[in-house]
């Protein structure tokens, strides 16, 4: 009797339904009050972090100079068919468009945008302003008689080709790469320098963090067997340096290693040197400095997973006929890995965004990424350039973590 | 919206007066403020124009540009480098200035006569050596080069700007010809191909203290470094020389920023400030040079050596062209960048 | 004793150790540990059993004395060259290693060929009975599947000696017991010397051929556990050993069977004599629970007046505290059958048992 059946099975449909909204009414409640919870950190990481960040990205990529000079030239260039030279109109909307520009001060950004492009470009509105006939008159002729850029093509190309509201020139420059007709191509040599400048501050964060993990690791193995009062005692010694700002303790670094400094006048004294060492204004200075303010970075993680490690396991390995030594290769040191790597990761990532200590320790040869980030910001004012470097500093941690991160999940798992 | 609320932020911050009185003066701090304030600020008070807030700031630019854009202007008179002049100028953050209000235009020495801007003093880069520790006296930026005779480390400052004027002057440009040859590409190799010769022997500073200190320290023989801090050294005791010959010099301005209520007070100000009797006053307490060609027959003649102003100074000094630095500077700064670091 | 017909595998002759030179934390500790038996150390902590344990594999240096381990002074072999076999108290599996290679690594620290290493740890989980453990890692075990890891790693390099530190110490009561017979087991099957660590007296009743009672760095009994129940040599090994009543008094006549003791309230009780005690000391006499009868007929000829405190029923038996003789604590074991509905709060009635089963001990410390 199907009817019957289903008169039987309703009543049990419905319980299990209303059971089922309750239950999620339950966990929609429970997320509503844990997302309350979290919400001041979100905000806080949105507005901290989230939107600065993507806001200086797209920074980078950001091209409103030329579109906010020339907006009408622009959208006349628009309907151009690119094979002959743009009408009288488009001339005379420009020759107006630049006149309102210096009027409103935009010039100067939209000249540096021009040179950007390319140095000939730069003294163009100037020139065009220059030349420009009285209102009424027609300027199309006597603009590509006396100014001859305008009577070339590629100009006005070039010129709808900036009026695009993003352009990649900054993150290309960051590369050493450059568009060049529709092409990407390598700058001159003598002008290439980012990669050289990204392969060395990833060359001398790479020096810094194996020179602090060959230091830190002896200490920090140190430290954990000592009492614990006493290892709160040498902890703070560590800390100590923290206490003092950084600009002093590079600057401390420079009296100490200079020609006719501390450590070369001690070493003179001794008799071991004749001539003073270079130790300062090149690498091994700035090398020298960064693993000193660096290392703590790497004791404390690694410190706290060794307090973490129980000396039974390294017992138990001897107790098992291992010698002291391999007890401590095959058991330990395995066990510290976590550590190393969380503290190398700190450490290089660190370093690489290193600015103020390279800036005063080292030669020109010795500046890392954030010295030119600083100089576009401070010096030059070049937001696009300065963005696009930050971007690619950005992009080596990110690469960095998820490689860290896929290394340490198998651990993860098995811990 | 949320534009215009941070720079009232920032301009709560800096305590600005919307009404018309008093003037307020913008300077870069410390000593150059001290000078100013007893030059310029107290006697301006005194002839009965006022009160002057004084005031001090770094040269950010964007505090003024906030300032401008919102319309809520509480500075009247800046004090700005040439660069931001120019480059401010070009984007109207700065008032053009009525040359007829200022004082004769044709008694100043040049550069210091700007649309939007009156030179207040004149600073030299100098051939800087410790006197004590050398033989002979460099004459000039060719010692610089000569290895031989001067041997050990040399200060450059770690920029484009300066660097390759003295390479060029050093391999017998004119002043006058210089910046047409570095305009050209190739002007700029041969300054750099000039550099090449002695680049090992460079030890770069990029704050004006450190050229000095490493004087001091004996890791430099000689250096580049700003006059008004090698005067400051030499009244410590420190037996350093200047060598004035193919000096670079620039030019610190007033400017008064667009918008200002107080426009006219402003230029009445910059006046006063043109006036040789109180520029003497400035100079005798900090050894710029002052930008009014009649200061100096006011000042004595021992102070009058030692500032950049002085016609003996001045013959043979080079004046940094500050358009040609805002057109290439981008470009140059990068390949010395490059150059540098290889 | 039946030493004598075993011979001695380890022996500690003098030992002290001191780790600050101002406390000894193991005092003139004379033992043989006999080839072949079960050997338990068993005292409160901080007694020195751990550290004695410690010195015999090679982790702690004797500040005097020597021990010998198959009749050499060991003072000079390093830890790793002694060949014992250690388990820990909290198994001490290497947590970067699975199980295969955790117990590959004593094989692989030998020197050992990987076939000959994967056939005895393949034995080894097989004896251990978690063959299709072996990929495992320690986080990924219960605690009793880990202990019986560490157990087999400690036993795959065949080590004559296996000292074990408290290793059941982590696990609740079920796993223990059944750990127990496991580890009685493999120490009949294979032959093997234990000497066992624990503050565990039912653990170590359980296991042990023998027992060494720890207190204050000083053995204070060492025999079967039988032996050490019932006839316990001191004041300190009867109440660290079972449920145990003490009366304090004084000894007034004694024998080398008997003793009398005139108890602080002025009854006189018979009780056995222990060595070493001379009539007027102060003496407790002591008397196990479960050999206490109430209300008992005149079979037993030692009798105090009592009343009930408190009842508490725990099933098998009821565990009834009297006021005996001016102590108030004062517990008698009463199986469930012989409980009587009357016996209740305030029921004043004698406490008895045979004089035989009481013993005379030096006094407890007040």
């Amino acid at each position: 009797m199907p009817e019957a059946l289903a008169f039987e099975s309703a009543p049990s449909v419905v319980q299990t339904q209303r059971l089922q909204q309750r239950l999620h009414a339950n966990k929609r409640a429970y997320t509503r009050r844990s997302l309350l919870l979290i919400l001041p950190l979100l905000v806080l990481l949105v507005a901290g972090f989230m939107t600065p960040i993507g806001s200086l990205l797209t920074k980078s990529v950001e091209n409103p100079e030329v579109a906010n000079a020339l907006p009408n030239t622009l959208k006349l260039l628009n309907s151009w068919d690119g094979t002959t030279l743009p009408a009288e109109s488009v001339f005379n909307t420009l020759g107006q468009e630049l006149r309102t520009a210096r009027a409103q001060g935009q010039l100067f950004a939209l000249n540096r945008r021009l040179g950007y492009e390319s140095a000939s470009l730069r003294s163009l509105p100037t020139a065009i302003l220059s030349r420009l006939p009285a209102d009424g008159s027609p300027v199309r002729d006597t603009l590509i008689n006396d100014v001859p850029a305008l009577g070339d093509i590629k100009t006005w190309a070039t010129l709808k080709q900036l009026g695009k509201p993003y352009t990649s020139l900054y993150w290309l420059a960051a590369f050493d790469l450059k568009m060049d007709a529709g092409q990407v191509r390598a700058v001159a040599p003598d002008k290439a320098l980012y990669v050289d400048v990204l392969k060395r501050s990833l060359t001398i964060a790479a020096l810094v963090t194996v020179l602090c993990v060959l230091l830190g690791y002896p200490l920090a193995y140190w430290l954990s067997r000592q009492p614990a009062r006493r290892a709160n005692l040498l902890l703070i010694l560590v800390l100590l340096p923290f206490w003092t700002s950084l600009i002093v303790r590079t600057a401390s670094w420079i009296v100490l290693l200079q020609s006719g400094g501390l450590i070369n006048n001690s070493l003179i004294d001794l008799g071991i040197l004749d001539k003073p060492l270079q130790l300062v204004f090149n690498r091994a200075g700035v090398l020298i400095s960064m693993t000193h303010i660096l290392l703590p970075f790497l004791i404390l993680p690694l410190y706290a997973v060794m307090k973490g490690i129980d000396s039974r396991y390294e017992r138990a390995a001897i107790s098992l006929g291992a010698h002291p030594y391999t007890a401590f290769r095959r058991v330990y040191l395995p066990q510290t890995y976590a550590g190393v790597t969380a503290g190398a990761l700190l450490v290089f990532i660190m370093a690489i965004g290193y600015y103020i200590t390279p800036a005063l320790l080292g030669g020109p040869g010795d500046q890392m990424l954030s010295y030119f980030v600083a100089y576009y910001t401070n010096t030059t004012i070049n937001w696009g350039m300065a963005t696009a470097l930050g971007g690619q500093l950005l992009i080596i941690v990110l690469l960095l973590y998820w490689v860290y991160a896929r290394i340490s999940r198998p651990a993860n798992r098995a811990a | 919206m949320l534009k215009r609320l941070s720079a009232l932020i920032v301009l709560a911050a800096f305590g600005g007066h919307v009404n018309a009185q008093p003037l307020t003066v913008v300077s870069f701090g410390g000593l150059n403020k001290d000078a100013q304030e007893k030059a310029f600020y107290k006697p301006f008070t005194a002839a009965g124009n006022g009160p002057v807030q004084a005031g001090e700031y770094n040269g950010e630019m964007a505090k003024i540009r906030a300032m401008v854009e919102t319309g809520n202007v509480s500075w009247d008179v800046v004090e700005v480098e040439s660069p931001d002049l120019i480059r401010g100028c070009a984007e109207g953050m700065f008032e053009p200035l009525d040359w007829s209000k200022l004082g004769d235009a044709g008694k100043f020495v040049s550069g210091a006569v700007n649309e939007c801007g009156a030179g207040i003093f004149l600073w030299s880069t100098n051939l800087t050596y410790n006197n004590a520790k050398l033989k002979s006296a460099p004459k000039g930026w060719e010692a610089f080069w000569d290895t031989k005779t001067f041997p050990g480390k040399r200060g450059l400052r770690k920029s484009a700007k300066f660097t390759l004027e003295i390479a060029l002057l050093a391999d017998g440009v004119k002043p006058a010809e210089l910046y047409q040859v570095l305009g050209t590409p190739e002007g700029v190799d041969r300054a750099f191909k000039k550099l090449d010769q002695i680049k090992p022997d460079i030890q770069w500073w990029e704050a004006g203290a450190q050229p000095l200190q490493w004087l001091v320290a004996g890791d430099v023989v000689m250096t580049s470094a700003y006059n008004g801090r090698v005067s400051a050294a030499q009244a410590e005791g420190h037996d350093f020389k200047m060598v004035w010959n193919h000096s670079l010099y620039d030019i610190d301005s007033w400017a008064i920023v667009k918008g200002s209520p107080n426009k006219a007070l402003g230029e009445k100000f910059i006046a006063f400030a043109n006036e040789p009797q109180h520029q003497k006053v400035f100079a005798e307490n900090i050894p710029y040079g002052p930008t009014n060609k009649d200061t100096l027959a006011l000042i004595d003649v021992k102070t009058r050596e030692q500032l950049p102003t002085a016609p003996a100074n001045l013959e043979n000094a080079l004046q940094v062209n500050t358009s040609f630095w805002i057109d290439h500077g981008e470009e140059l700064e990068q390949r010395f960048n490059a150059w540098a670091a290889r | 004793m039946t030493s004598n017909s075993a011979s001695t595998f380890v022996r500690f002759k003098g030992v002290e150790k001191s780790y600050d030179g101002l406390k000894t934390v193991v005092k003139r500790l004379d033992l043989d540990v006999f080839r072949g038996e079960f050997l338990t150390l068993l005292g409160p902590s901080g007694s020195g059993k751990t550290t004695s344990l410690m010195m015999l594999a090679g982790f702690e240096t004797p500040t005097q004395g020597q021990i010998f381990l198959d009749g050499i002074a060991i003072e000079n072999v390093p830890a790793h060259r002694r060949g014992i076999g250690m388990v820990f108290q909290n198994y001490a599996l290497f947590p970067h290693m699975n199980v295969t290679e955790n117990m590959a690594f004593p094989l692989q620290v030998r020197g050992m060929g990987r076939h000959e290493i994967e056939t005895r740890v393949k034995k080894a989980l097989e004896m251990v009975r978690l063959g299709d453990l072996a990929k495992r890692f320690s986080a990924q075990l219960s605690g009793g599947q880990q202990q019986r890891i560490a157990l087999a790693r400690a036993l795959i390099f065949e080590p004559k000696l296996v000292l074990m530190d408290e290793p059941l110490g982590a696990l609740d009561k079920q796993l223990r017991e059944q750990m127990q017979l496991e580890i009685r087991r493999l120490h009949r099957d294979l032959g093997l010397t234990v000497v066992f660590v624990t503050h565990d007296q039912a653990e170590a009743l359980t296991l042990s051929d023998r027992i060494a009672i720890f207190n204050d760095g000083v053995i204070q009994q060492i025999d079967t556990p039988q032996a050490l129940y019932e006839r316990p040599a001191n004041a300190f090994v009867a109440t660290f050993m079972g449920d145990t009543n003490v009366l304090p008094g004084v000894l007034t006549s004694l024998n080398t069977h008997q003793c009398q003791v005139r108890l602080d309230l002025g009854e006189q009780m018979f009780a056995r004599t222990t060595p070493g005690l001379t009539s007027g000391n102060r003496t407790s006499l002591s008397i196990r629970s479960e050999r206490v009868i109430l209300d008992g007929d005149e079979r037993y000829d030692s009798r105090l007046p009592g009343s009930i405190e408190e009842c508490i029923y725990l099933g098998d038996h009821v565990r009834i505290r009297l006021n005996v003789s001016g102590s108030n604590d004062f517990n008698v074991k009463v199986p469930i059958a012989q409980m009587q509905p009357h016996w209740r709060e305030g029921h004043r009635l004698p406490v008895c048992w045979h004089s035989a089963d009481a013993s005379a001990l030096d006094a407890m410390p007040a």
